[in-house]
């Protein structure tokens, strides 16, 4: 499946927004994530389901002004 | 027993009236010794896209955690209210707090907000249970409409972003605090020397926010120190009321008395 990630085109595997956040290789790190320009919370990336051509967004904090 | 100067904004009653941005400084050791020489009990951070394993952001968390002061998420870069919706959502997750200094830019050469923008996504975020702090500019209606949808503090501009110019519009500003007495109001943007923080404090201004100003110095350490000083002495100043200028000289030593005096004086 074809998705968008952070602005860049991937083939992926996972089938839910969880299982592409361990594919990613972000552990245990601190994130946010959001699809479609939708917040999903931690706790609901295990049922979010991904699909063709989705934008999935993965964020961290960050030094800010 | 708290002081009674004490800033209350939203859940929070802070002595310190200086906030500090988190960006651009030189190391984070440099960072973190802005923060405590500057007195700051409130720093704003971002969130930003990070590739797995990279953990850059987990490092600047862990640093800011030690400091122990509150953080207050910005939705910086954002260009709809679509868009800083779903950015203070996610950062309400990241960060655990519902404070979010909101950004909805406009326009790119000046970062102007986008007010219209501003105020819808004001209204989803204060109906979502945020604690909003609007980064506006000194337009009188648009901040009646944030303090409408439910914003309890307001984040002017004084000059654009990074800009360092200092105050832009003194009417407006002026104009801006005359309206909104009981409102807490910080100045967001602008500010480039101590003297322009000291400035719009004596104005009444209830605190300032300071990022590229003291990032960017030769030494960011001792520059925070000079704004918090600056910050403090255009606070007291306000609150213990300055003179109205005049345009003619009126002698501050007496006159009567004077040597010389034709007059017959004892």
């Amino acid at each position: 499946m074809r998705i968008r990630v952070n602005g860049r085109t991937l083939e992926v595997e996972a089938p839910t927004l969880e299982r592409l956040i361990e594919e990613l290789g972000f552990g245990e790190q601190t994130i946010a994530t959001a699809v479609n320009q939708a917040f999903v919370r931690g706790k609901d990336r295990g049922e979010t389901l991904l699909c063709e051509d989705d934008s999935v967004e993965i964020v961290t904090p960050r030094q800010g002004g | 027993m708290s002081k009674p100067d004490d800033l209350v904004v939203y859940d929070a009653r802070l002595s310190s009236r200086f906030l500090l941005g988190t960006a651009r400084y030189p190391s984070p050791a440099i960072l973190a010794e802005a923060i405590r020489a500057g007195g700051v009990e409130i720093v704003t951070v971002s969130l930003r896209r990070e590739a797995g394993g990279s953990r850059a952001g987990e490092s600047f968390w862990r640093l800011i955690r030690e400091l122990g002061v509150r953080v207050l998420p910005n939705t910086a870069g954002c260009r709809t209210a679509k868009e800083a919706v779903a950015t203070a959502q996610m950062a309400r997750e990241l960060f655990g707090t519902s404070w979010i200094k909101l950004e909805v830019i406009g326009e790119e050469d000046t970062l102007q907000p986008d007010v219209f923008g501003l105020v819808e996504a004001a209204r989803i975020l204060c109906d979502d249970g945020f604690s909003v702090f609007p980064y506006t500019t000194e337009d009188l209606v648009v901040a009646e409409r944030l303090l409408d949808v439910g914003c309890r503090v307001l984040m002017p501009w004084a000059a654009p972003i990074g800009s360092g110019r200092g105050i832009n519009n003194l009417f407006g500003l002026r104009a801006l605090r005359a309206h909104f007495p009981g409102t807490p109001l910080i100045v967001d943007a602008g500010l480039g020397a101590p003297s322009q923080a000291a400035a719009v404090m004596e104005l009444g201004f209830d605190a300032a926010l300071l990022n590229t100003a003291v990032a960017r110095a030769r030494d960011p350490v001792v520059m925070a120190r000079a704004f918090a000083l600056a910050i403090e002495a255009g606070r007291a100043a306000h609150l213990s009321g300055l003179m109205e200028p005049r345009d003619m000289a009126a002698p501050s030593t007496p006159v009567l008395g004077r040597a010389f005096d034709d007059g017959c004086e004892a």
